[in-house]
């Protein structure tokens, strides 16, 4: 299965996840992206070279040098033994199927799809809430039924969406197995799950989805979406 | 010997003397080229080592010092060379501290969290490979997971490169090491024709912990222009990255 990943992660999110300053929620859908994009994981490399670079031209002045007391502290911690020493991770031979779900997200749910217990949502649409220490965003895996739409609806603020399995279309934009799309406050979206097969894809959102029909927004609340 | 900061190397310009401050660091070039596990292709890069011509004609002042600390890791990761890794700390170990100190409480915080890193560069140095990334940006990526557990204690998710799910590069790397040493220089000099704007946008990314609606609110800039100048800044950088020297 050869894979062309077409709809990458924008230059900010990618920057925050670089520098350590996005949190785990967004962070499992970057990672996931990045576990099927050898561009993006490209341009990490790039952005965390540039990282080295800026620590190459810390200011140290700005931290008193206790160098000589620092070294020595260093010192007497280092094992000669070798017992703590980390050697490079061993391959693990390839199961004969390509996971679904690809890590890091496979972990937080427990299992490949074949292993989910999904909850109805309604439309014949499912989805699997994932628990995270990050309490800033909602991370869920959304199963979406061939050629049915997602309910429409705008947002109170970031939203990612990263596919897994079959497709979505948004507008003329088609997104397939690891495109992710980004929206804001700014976009009113109407993603739809190609004819073909039901589509697998991760959510991450920073707000409660707000839906536009009286009707779903009333029975939000009691979904949980 | 050490040498105590960026100016002073830019200041050596040449070549020639620079190269002869690194022959007065210890760099067990012999130990490299009698090591069976050594590629071809580091094989090619031997000679430059012993041709003083050849390497101050070709490579600047900072390729070198990033080479010379490749080497210098490598004899920690392989031999467990306690000399080695010194030079290491006492070039890196300021510089974590310094990245430390922009977010721990106290001097005695900063220098705990970069005893850490510093510990476990020794205990992972077996692992560093310089066709991925030059020193600095290696130890970069332990100081900042290391300051991710230490301030906000809660999981960074990593892709798994022996995942089976998991999409390899397409194009495996050819001569990356020495490509990388070429691209750090490119990259550093390209970060200093940046405009200060992008620049200080980049710093306040890296070292402040602050992601870039953080960043948006304490400058009082919009998240449009904060957006757009992380793009300029890095559409800038990549561009001078693919100009070939």
């Amino acid at each position: 299965m050869t894979l062309h990943v077409q709809h990458h992660i924008s230059d900010e999110l990618l920057l925050d996840y670089a520098t350590g300053n996005l949190t785990e929620g967004w962070s499992i859908a970057v990672a996931t992206h990045l576990a099927l994009c050898p561009t993006c994981r490209d341009r990490l490399s790039f952005m965390e070279h540039t990282g080295g670079q800026l620590l190459e031209a810390a200011d140290e002045n700005e931290t008193p040098a206790t160098s000589d007391d620092s070294w020595a502290a260093m010192k007497a911690k280092l094992s000669s033994d070798g017992s703590a020493r980390v050697s490079a991770a061993k391959p693990v031979a390839a199961p004969a199927d390509i996971p679904v779900l690809p890590e890091p997200l496979r972990s937080y749910l427990g299992g490949d799809v074949e292993a989910l217990k999904w909850k109805a949502l309604g439309r014949g649409a499912y989805h699997i809430p994932i628990k995270t220490g990050d309490l800033g965003s909602q991370v869920r895996l959304l199963k979406i039924p061939a050629g049915k739409p997602v309910p429409e609806h705008s947002h109170g603020g970031r939203e990612l969406t990263l596919v897994l399995k079959g497709a979505f279309t948004d507008g003329a934009t088609v997104f397939k197995r690891g495109d992710i799309e980004e929206a804001d406050e700014t976009l009113t979206h109407q993603p739809v799950a190609t004819p073909d097969e039901d589509c697998i894809c991760l959510a991450v959102t920073d707000a409660p989805l707000k839906f536009k029909s009286f009707l779903v927004r009333l029975v939000q609340p009691v979904l949980g979406i | 010997m050490r040498i105590k900061s960026d100016a002073v190397i830019r200041a050596k310009t040449g070549g020639v003397t620079l190269f002869m401050m690194m022959n007065a660091i210890h760099i067990s070039a012999d130990a490299c080229q009698n090591d069976p596990g050594r590629t071809a292709r580091r094989q090619v890069f031997a000679p430059l080592k012993r041709g003083k011509k050849i390497v101050s004609m070709t490579e600047s002042a900072e390729e070198l010092d990033q080479r010379k600390f490749s080497q210098l890791l490598a004899a920690v990761g392989r031999d467990r060379d306690v000399e080695a890794f010194e030079t290491i700390f006492k070039y890196y170990g300021p510089k974590v501290r310094a990245y430390m100190a922009k977010l721990a409480r106290d001097g005695q915080a900063a220098e705990e969290l970069m005893q850490e890193t510093m510990l476990t560069v020794w205990n992972k140095a077996e692992q560093f490979d310089p066709t991925r990334g030059n020193v600095s940006s290696w130890i970069f990526t332990i100081a900042r997971n290391l300051r991710i557990d230490a301030f906000r204690r809660e999981k960074r998710p990593t892709f798994d490169p022996t995942d089976p799910a998991f999409v390899p590069d397409d194009v495996p790397p050819a001569d990356m090491e020495f490509e990388t040493r070429q691209e750090a220089d490119r990259l550093r000099r390209a970060m200093e024709t940046l405009p200060p704007e992008q620049l200080e946008l980049l710093k306040m990314s890296f070292y402040k912990e602050a992601s870039h609606s953080t960043i948006a609110a304490e400058l009082g800039l919009p998240m449009g222009t904060v957006k757009s100048r992380i793009r300029l800044a890095f559409a800038k950088l990549r561009a001078a990255l693919e100009e070939r020297a």
